[in-house]
């Protein structure tokens, strides 16, 4: 059978299971609809937040960038799974004692204004669509490269899709799929990272053979092949990257803490029965999603040496683009990569100076990486499985924050509060349908590429939800007015950076130009430090908070009496 | 008022957040310090093929963070109990929470 049919099959084959997990967890109630009834198991539950959480551009992207970026790509390991530790430590108990649907119902009552609800609502809804616009992408380019259909027709199915379970169930369905598609997932990603692991260093973890010596004889360690090789060809040397230091910590600290505060992950920990399986289930999260993360470096290490070896040859003159292996232009015909013989040999070279003839796109490291360890096809197609249930999971998730936000927190508490359950449900559902749309003409029509766009919704979080949450719950007086003014400038500092540098003038992009020398992928954790200190300062200025929302901060404090998540 | 006496209701939040400053303490030595500030230190001593602060970096944080969360699930269980605010109990749903249960008491 050869690959495409195999692909069909067994891409086939998932679809239809997340279908009839759709069908069996249909929604009846509202409590169904936006927290699963508050009855998910604390292990299944870890198993959903992983899969939410791994998007298109963990599994597709993250290991081509970390290719390509060497040390620095450290900056997405430690940002995407740090953020757990603040999630575990210092929100998510509390969030679920607090036992409400949304994020910003909890910004909404514990500062006892439905302005503050607002603003949390569009900051919500604002970095749910940056980010659900690159996982629309991904499931394209998966579609257009494994099943050789166009990128617009990929994204239409795959909104397809998503609809009929999103819409249908709710959180429920998109737990109990998530749950599948986290399964779907992590043996596509740790299949070919264990066979290619065996190859090139007999080991059979990834997480050791990365760090272990070659299997040609050599008795050199594969890290050390790999800095040789990047700084002949006029790289930096892999191990130690190329940002500045200052770089370096303001991103992680922006994607830490934008971790930790964005809303469909947040939302995730009001599905469980308790405060302690609240505790626990960050744990079991950050346990799936760190065998992930723990692969993801060495699948870099590795595919950047089988790439370079194959394009380069053995030798290190360029290989005959004649006797060029076959995934080359299987990728060529999607214009992810390109040749152009500059020095008419006929032969290919990849370098990092005036010699290099190949244009990579890094998305295309983890998708071609079974291509080109030469792996069976079985495993090629399980891994387009596994990228389209990454892109699927992360924006069903995506898109019930947008639509609870909208029908429960704008709608039922600000603008209907006499709509019946029925008619919130019915709603909640038009609003989802509605998002699936915006999110599928942003992926046909993407305004960059997957991680770019996704780093940024980090920053955007960071600087908006992050420290109205913390004061929420660390500080008793914290009021209104210091919150508000706290998010609004800190989301607006942070967009403007990056909307600066990004699309006005995009030309001024360098570190001279820079704030500090901080790029817009760390500028949230600048915009952070500003709302914190905006919000504390406008608090001195103001009233405490009244003494009920003072008496209600101490009692999220503790886990006792914490009931099932509810709407009032 | 769940607490038994305000001290308690005081006390209990000062053990919580000692402990949380005391993992927030570890959690930013071993990303921020030795993946980032000390990098270039640390990577004079080898791992194996790795250099340490590389390993750190891009594996040892996570294994530190994922230990991290562990600790702070088993450490507030026995809070909880010991100011007998923890939630009321319902039968074991799984072993492993029975398990926990010895380990706690």
């Amino acid at each position: 059978m050869d690959i495409q049919t195999l692909t069909f099959i067994i891409v086939g084959l998932t679809f239809a299971l997340y279908i009839g997990i759709a069908i069996w967890a249909r929604a009846g109630s509202t409590r169904d609809f936006y927290v699963a009834s508050g009855g998910v198991n604390p292990v299944a539950n870890g198993m959903a937040t992983a899969a939410d959480w791994m998007s298109a551009a963990s599994f597709i992207s993250m290991a081509g960038l970390i290719s390509f970026m060497g040390y620095d790509g450290a900056v997405y390991l430690m940002g995407w799974t740090g953020g757990y530790v603040l999630l575990a430590l210092c929100l998510a108990p509390y969030l679920r004692k607090f036992g409400k649907f949304t994020v910003p119902a909890f910004i909404g009552d514990r500062y006892y204004s439905n302005t503050a609800r607002t603003v949390a609502v569009i900051c919500a809804v604002f970095v749910c669509f940056t980010y659900v616009a690159g996982q629309m992408r991904g499931v394209g380019v998966v579609f257009s490269r494994f099943l050789e259909v166009d990128i617009t027709a990929g994204v239409i199915i795959g909104m397809g899709i998503v609809f009929f379970y999103a819409v249908l169930g709710g959180m429920k369905g998109i737990t109990y799929t998530q749950v599948a598609q986290y399964c779907v997932l992590i043996c596509a990603y740790l299949v070919p990272a264990i066979f290619i692991s065996i190859m090139m260093t007999g080991h059979v973890i990834p997480q050791l053979g990365f760090g272990a010596e070659l299997n040609d004889g050599s008795g050199t360690y594969l890290l050390d092949k790999l800095d040789g090789l990047s700084t002949e060809l006029g790289f930096a040397e892999y191990t130690s990257g190329t940002k500045s230091t200052i770089d370096v910590f303001f991103i992680t600290a922006a994607l830490m803490v934008g971790t930790a505060g964005l809303p469909h992950v947040i939302v995730r920990f009001f599905t469980v029965p308790k405060v302690r399986d609240a505790r626990k289930s960050a744990g079991w999260a950050l346990l799936f999603i760190a065998l992930l993360y723990t692969t993801a470096p060495a699948i870099a290490t590795f595919a950047r040496v089988n790439m370079i070896d194959t394009i380069n040859g053995p030798d290190a003159q360029g290989t005959a683009y004649e006797e060029a292996p076959s995934w080359i232009s299987n990728w060529e015909s999607t214009g992810l990569i390109s040749w152009e013989d500059k020095n008419g040999d006929g032969r290919m070279f990849y370098s990092g100076d005036e010699r290099n003839e190949m244009d990579i796109d890094r998305d295309i490291m983890v998708l071609a990486n079974p291509e080109i360890a030469d792996l069976p096809a079985w495993v090629i197609a399980l891994v387009a499985a596994g990228g389209v249930a990454a892109a699927l999971s992360t924006s069903a998730g995506l898109l019930l924050v947008i639509s609870t936000s909208i029908s429960h927190d704008l709608l039922k508490r600000n603008l209907m509060p006499h709509i019946s359950d029925r008619q919130e449900l019915r709603y909640a559902r038009i609003a989802s349908a509605v998002a699936i749309g915006i999110a599928g003409y942003l992926g046909i029509n993407p305004p960059g590429f997957v991680a770019q766009v996704v780093a940024f919704a980090f920053g955007l979080a960071a600087s908006s939800f992050f420290p109205a949450i913390i004061l929420g719950i660390f500080s008793k007086r914290m009021n209104k007015e210091g919150a508000i003014a706290g998010m609004v400038s800190g989301i607006t500092f942070t967009a403007a950076y990056i909307i600066y540098f990004k699309f006005i003038n995009p030309g001024a992009n360098t570190p001279d130009n820079w704030w500090f020398g901080i790029s817009p992928e760390g500028i949230g954790t600048l915009g952070m430090l500003l709302n914190f200190a905006v919000a504390i300062a406008v608090a001195r200025f103001t009233a405490d908070a009244p003494r009920d929302v003072q008496a209600m901060v101490a009692d999220i404090r503790f886990p006792k009496g914490a009931g099932a998540a509810s709407a009032h | 008022m769940s607490f038994e006496s305000e001290k308690h209701a005081e006390d209990y939040w000062k053990e919580n957040l000692r402990l949380m400053f005391t993992l927030l303490a570890i959690w930013f030595a071993v990303s921020f310090g030795c993946g980032i500030l000390l990098v270039d230190e640390l990577n004079a001593i080898r791992l194996g093929g790795f250099k340490l602060g590389f390993w750190f970096a891009q594996q040892g944080s996570i294994y530190v963070f994922l230990a991290l969360i562990v600790v702070y699930v088993i450490k507030m269980n026995k809070l909880d109990r010991k100011y007998n605010v923890h939630e009321d109990h319902e039968e074991p749903q799984e072993l492993g929470e029975s398990l926990e249960e010895e380990y706690t008491h």
